[in-house]
């Protein structure tokens, strides 16, 4: 039994899994809730069963059927995978327990969310194990159609309109990097990401499809300037699916952009400044308009738009110690994803007790709802990157990386992106500890969700002391 | 001029023209068309790749996998502009909607 459960090809499970709960959840619409989320718990076990193969015995290799490349399937999963992996198991399985209680008053909606999750679910845990770049797109695509449907789910016009234009978006940026695709096969004769990393050199053939590629996913990513699609989309879906698109499913286009990087690893300076460039300009723009919302949920969908482009950072900095660089980012994404889960988990309990989200009109929830209040700051305190939470030791690397070469302008903008983050997020406790004349209605929240809202960011703090664990798992991923 | 080179041109040509529709027009269907223009041509670069003699199998089996995720995508995003068309009256965003669909002059 024992020898069964650690030779398992959970590889392939963390995949299988969920498609599978994602059709009986089909099959089963008067009990969608519990069998949801029953698979949900699951696929966490299958995706943290993965993250200690990898843990354990170094880098995994399972060829789907026997049949592998070029024609078969591959999956690889190394300590980046197994990182990204955990991730999405970890903050997957609170957002479906608070989805379970939250999307169970509308029986109607219920049935259509689980799916739609589940299905995103084994496309991300596709994507962060394919090994070969045509693959990679197929995750992609079945991601973003499923997220687009996870947006239209609430039903309004205004989110209809962001999950249209959400749609159009990721076609465009899928079909950029597909685009990049068919260049790199007439060039190399191969779509294997090993293959193709020794065979390609450096030179136009690697960089034109390599900018078509990046340029699609920082589409897909919503990295300024092209972020305008992100803030209407996951500020007007429900709570746990701004969640999950906040936290998960932005950072599965940058894994991909990251592990593109990583197999070509190109010379030159120009695309590190640009990209660190829009990543600065993102963390400055996107914290403006948090200041400048009046709505909570677009407040937070803004603070994404400028998180991620802390993620940018690194590439600009990785000259000189690229582990320090590159593992700051990913260290940076994994938090950000705890956190930002944690703060729309907080901000939905917000708007069902009071049935609003206005800034303004916050009025004492600290007296109401203190488990949720807390779980909001102590979200913030790891955006913000204050010790000792998990952002902390983000910020605190890429903050190395830029005083270790001087690079004065990157440390500015990661201490001044800090402050800004703290001022939004400020600025909401400030009216949640105040009274205000805004009528209110009270509506009673179940404990389950104020207190996953609790544990996810409480979780986001603890990444701060994890550190010495996760860390080492990117040896050897980073060039 | 090689045949690659030719299905590389032509499959260009229709991105530029999807990529030019998918901007300038309004009309919700109109856009999911562009895209659609503009994944055939990204499809003909990919068969275009695999010409010559032994003809290459696997641009062709990437391509039938491409053309599969372009009708999902095609029917998710009808089915969507059905939907906007029924909540706001207009199957058109927000930014687009004081102007004409069918691009007439005076509306």
């Amino acid at each position: 039994m024992l020898e069964w459960l650690i030779e398992s090809p959970w590889m392939t499970w963390s995949v299988a899994v969920p498609m599978i709960g994602a059709m009986a959840v089909f099959l089963s619409p008067r009990v969608a809730g519990w069998v949801g989320l029953a698979f949900a718990g699951l696929t966490m076990l299958a995706g943290l069963a993965v993250v200690a193969q990898v843990g354990f015995d170094g880098d995994q290799l399972y060829t789907l059927g026997g049949w592998g490349a070029p024609l078969g399937i591959d999956f690889r999963a190394d300590g980046l995978s197994a990182l990204m992996l955990g991730m999405t198991a970890v903050v997957g399985i609170a957002v479906s327990i608070y989805a379970r209680v939250y999307m169970a008053a509308d029986r109607d909606k219920e049935r259509r969310f689980w799916p739609l999750w589940l299905f995103t679910w084994a496309a991300m845990n596709g994507l962060y194990q394919a090994n070969d770049v045509f693959n990679l797109y197929v995750g992609l695509e079945l991601m973003g159609l499923s997220a687009v449907a996870l947006v239209a789910l609430t039903g309004t016009g205004q989110a209809l309109w962001g999950a249209m234009r959400y749609l159009l978006v990721s076609l465009l940026g899928s079909l950029a990097y597909l685009l990049g695709v068919a260049l790199l096969y007439q060039s190399f004769g191969t779509l294997d990401l090993h293959l193709l990393g020794e065979r390609a050199e450096q030179g136009w053939l690697v960089a034109v499809p390599l900018a078509a590629m990046i340029a699609g996913l920082m589409l897909k990513t919503g990295l300024f300037p092209f972020h305008i699609w992100l803030p209407p989309a996951h500020g007007s879906a429900r709570a746990p699916v701004s969640a999950l698109l906040s936290g998960l499913v932005v950072k599965a286009s940058f894994y991909l952009i990251l592990r593109l990087w990583f197999t070509f690893d190109p010379a030159g300076d120009g695309l590190p400044l640009l990209l660190g460039s829009l990543g600065a300009a993102a963390i400055f723009w996107g914290s403006f308009q948090a200041l400048r919302q009046t709505r909570l949920k677009l407040l937070v969908a803004y603070s994404t738009v400028a998180q991620l482009g802390y993620l940018f950072l690194a590439f600009p900095l990785a000259g000189m110690d690229p582990t320090l660089a590159w593992g700051g980012a990913i260290y940076m994404g994994v938090s950000h994803a705890l956190a930002k889960g944690a703060m729309f988990l907080a901000a939905g309990s917000i708007m069902t007790q009071s049935g609003h989200d206005e800034i303004s009109g916050l009025d004492k929830v600290v007296e109401r709802m203190p488990l949720t209040l807390t779980a909001f700051a102590l979200a913030g305190i790891s955006l913000a990157g204050l010790p000792p939470s998990g952002g902390f030791i983000g910020k605190w690397m890429l903050l190395q990386a830029a005083t270790a070469q001087d690079l004065w302008f990157w440390a500015f903008v990661i201490i001044s992106g800090g402050l800004l983050t703290a001022t939004y997020v400020f600025r909401v406790l400030g009216f949640a500890f105040t009274e205000s004349d805004h009528k209110r209605e009270a509506h009673d929240v179940p404990p389950t969700m104020e207190w996953t809202a609790l544990l996810l960011a409480l979780g986001a703090v603890a990444l701060g002391f994890a550190a010495p664990w996760m860390l080492p798992l990117l040896d050897g991923v980073v060039p | 001029m090689t045949s690659a080179a030719l299905f590389a041109l032509a499959g260009v040509g229709l991105i530029a023209i999807g990529a030019w529709s998918l901007v300038m027009r309004a009309h919700l269907i109109r856009k999911i068309l562009a895209v659609n223009i503009m994944g055939s041509g990204t499809f003909l670069i990919l068969v275009g790749a695999g010409g010559g003699s032994p003809v290459d199998p696997v641009p062709q089996a990437m391509v039938i996998t491409g053309i599969v995720v372009a009708i999902s995508a095609t029917a998710l995003a009808l089915a969507l502009v059905l939907r906007i068309a029924n909540a706001t009256g207009k199957p058109a965003l927000p930014e687009d909607f004081e102007r004409d669909l069918m691009d007439r002059e005076d509306p």
